[in-house]
């Protein structure tokens, strides 16, 4: 078994049964996301599809860091956090079915999942497209005083986007509560950060623009809680947004499919060995083989029965497909 | 009925909206102290402070992204782009986002987001100041598109953009800014969608838009000298389509010319001649005319710039051609 390599760097505030309740969480992403990956292989899922295996300490660390009113944006590689901020599998699951009972009703799919109540405001396919609705959130509740924030989520390719310069600079001038949260896996698609960055510490963007950066280990999910909640704090408080700067690892292709010639298989098989959040917050935690095997278990026959939910959801009627183009 | 210039009748549609409603914020580039690039927002600054008057970067797409994420949460922002060419730089926004939230979450988000934008030629500003691209934006579901000609349309139609609960692409001309006309003492919200019909004549429809409104009226006046009686509409809104009147009118005149700034393949004329061809075919007498501008990016010398874009004389020859038919 792995063994725990980062400390927290900030103080975390996660009691054991709330470690316990994150690690049910990260691994309840997990057993989703291979069950994706076996439908999908299947046949049973239209569309494309971009599965979080090794990126979900940060989509759980980010989440248990906040109130249930603030927001997000979400990226094409969506299931995760979207289950973290509370979304309901079964609701997922129907999306990627197709069905009315799916958290966008049928009009979104995977790289579109909503769910407006529980405060996500949509996984954007654009790469780069969500932020600029996050400062304007951010700016709302800067407006109305209201103790909340917006959080953007996005990977390293997307800092080379256009957005990401206008809006961090917009962010900033405006002192707007905001968080940036970077899952820096180290891949725009196939193409390694040597290839579209000429600097890898992309903490020094948001430098550049004055903004606060905190850096964590996105494979510890205490590391980026901890980080999270400073961040909340300061951008809540109206000192201005944060910089998330998450180093993650994505244990998987780009896409389910991806054959990943760009990349060592060897280099793979390592990283799952060492990187793998869920083995590493499994040792933390000193779960028995017991504990373990009863908890996946537990977690397994909830993914099965929203495949279950999903398959005998309702189809979408063709000409509904008019139906929200106008409010 | 007092009279307002065609820009102060945009400032009292946005300064009435804010001194109701607090969600109603603007912002953009050169809006505050300077007023507006056009000087629409002049004295604003002062009646509303920076907060709901804001100076932004030049950063289109944030503009309208932040303007996205604000309706988004229930505010009614009015985003200015200060020329509409620099759309071009927040297509992503306009087209991937605010046009698609409401469908893409299955109804759970509305966008109410007013971009307002002009542009125009006519003093030349050369090629990347002056372009009419309103028909752009009709080929995109989930937005709407208004381009008033009057005071009192331009007041009227902002007031009902605003209130909209879908994203609107609003344009405005710049040689109509000076225009003046009278409007009603309050505010009458105009309905998105219906056109208005600037003359009434026999013998042929002209559909006509923006600046070319007033160059139809003057081309109307001649023709009339000529013996042709001409009839003027104005759809006022490019998206929704007052197809019923554009329709009834054909009917009426059997003959149809539609007259645009923007260049004329592609333009919207052809949207219009689709309509008219399809609601009043058998009722046609002659061949549907477009007027728009020459095919060219638009040059800067002021004999090319005013060759290539059309004028009233423009209108009348088509209108000619219509009636030589028959």
């Amino acid at each position: 078994m792995a063994k725990v390599e980062h400390k927290p760097k900030g103080q975390s505030t996660l009691s054991d049964e709330r470690l316990h309740e994150l690690f049910r969480e990260m691994l309840l992403i997990r057993r989703f996301e291979e069950k994706v990956e076996e439908r999908f292989r299947a046949g049973e899922l239209p569309g494309f599809l971009h599965v979080a295996i090794g990126q979900e300490a940060v989509a759980s660390g980010v989440m248990a860091a906040l109130e249930p009113d603030d927001v997000i944006a979400s990226t094409h590689r969506a299931h995760g956090h979207t289950i973290a901020k509370g979304t309901h599998v079964n609701a997922i699951m129907a999306e990627l079915y197709g069905k009315v009972e799916g958290c966008s009703g049928g009009y979104g799919g995977s790289m579109h999942l909503y769910d407006v109540e529980k405060g996500n405001l949509g996984a954007n396919a654009v790469v780069g497209g969500g932020f600029p609705a996050i400062v304007g959130a951010a700016l709302t509740f800067q407006f109305r005083k209201q103790p909340r924030i917006g959080v953007a989520f996005f990977g390293d390719g997307a800092t080379n986007t256009g957005t990401f310069h206008e809006s961090l600079n917009l962010a900033q001038l405006w002192k707007v509560p905001a968080v940036f949260v970077l899952e820096m896996n180290g891949w725009a698609e196939s193409t390694p950060i040597s290839q579209h960055s000429p600097i890898t510490d992309f903490s020094q963007r948001a430098v550049a623009f004055g903004m606060k950066s905190i850096d964590a280990d996105g494979q510890d999910v205490e590391a980026v809680h901890a980080a999270m909640t400073e961040a909340r704090e300061h951008a809540v408080s109206g000192k201005g947004p944060v910089f998330l700067n998450v180093r993650t690892y994505r244990l998987v292709g780009h896409y389910i499919g991806d054959p990943q010639v760009y990349r060592e298989k060897a280099e793979i098989e390592e990283l799952r060995e060492t990187k793998d959040p869920i083995e590493l917050l499994r040792a933390r935690l000193e779960l028995s083989d017991e504990d373990f095997a009863s908890l996946d278990t537990e977690l397994t026959a909830i993914v099965e029965a929203s495949v279950e939910f999903a398959k005998a959801g309702t189809d979408p009627r063709p000409e509904d497909a008019l139906k929200y183009v106008y409010a | 009925m007092p009279e307002l210039t065609y820009r102060e009748a945009v400032r009292d549609a946005l300064s009435s909206a804010m001194r109701e409603d607090e969600d109603v914020f603007i912002m953009g580039e050169d809006i505050a102290e300077m007023g507006g690039s056009m000087g629409v927002t002049q004295g604003m600054l002062d009646e509303f402070g920076p907060e709901r008057v804001r100076n932004t970067p030049i950063s289109e797409m944030a503009i309208v992204g932040t303007g996205i994420g604000a309706a988004m949460q229930g505010m009614r922002p009015v985003v200015e782009i200060m020329y509409q060419d620099f759309l071009t730089l927040s297509m992503e926004q306009l087209v991937n986002q605010a046009a698609k939230h409401r469908t893409m979450s299955g109804g759970q988000l509305k966008v109410p987001l007013t971009i307002r934008t002009q542009g125009g030629a006519g003093w030349s500003p050369g090629a990347q100041h002056a372009q009419q691209l309103e028909s752009w934006f009709v080929h995109v579901p989930g937005l709407k598109v208004v381009f008033p000609s009057t005071p009192e349309d331009v007041r009227g139609l902002l007031w009902t953009s605003i209130y909209d609960d879908n994203p609107v692409i609003f344009f405005e001309h710049r040689l109509l800014y000076p225009l003046k006309g009278e409007v009603p003492e309050t505010i009458e919200p105009i309905e998105l969608g219906k056109a208005r019909v600037m003359r009434e004549g026999k013998d042929v429809t002209v559909v006509a838009i923006g600046r070319m409104v007033p160059e139809a009226l003057q081309a109307a006046d001649d023709a009339e000298k000529e013996g042709i009686s001409v009839e003027v509409i104005d759809p006022r809104t490019l998206l929704p389509l007052d197809e019923h009147a554009i329709v009834a009118s054909v009917k009426k005149t059997t003959r149809c010319v539609t007259a645009h700034e923007a260049v004329t393949r592609g333009g919207f004329g052809a949207e219009l001649a689709a309509v008219v061809q399809a609601g009043a075919f058998d009722y046609l007498d002659a061949p549907i005319e477009r007027v728009g501008a020459k095919f060219a990016p638009l040059a800067f010398a002021p004999a090319m710039e005013q060759w290539v874009v059309p004028h009233a004389a423009d209108v009348l020859e088509a209108v000619k051609r219509t009636v030589a038919r028959a």
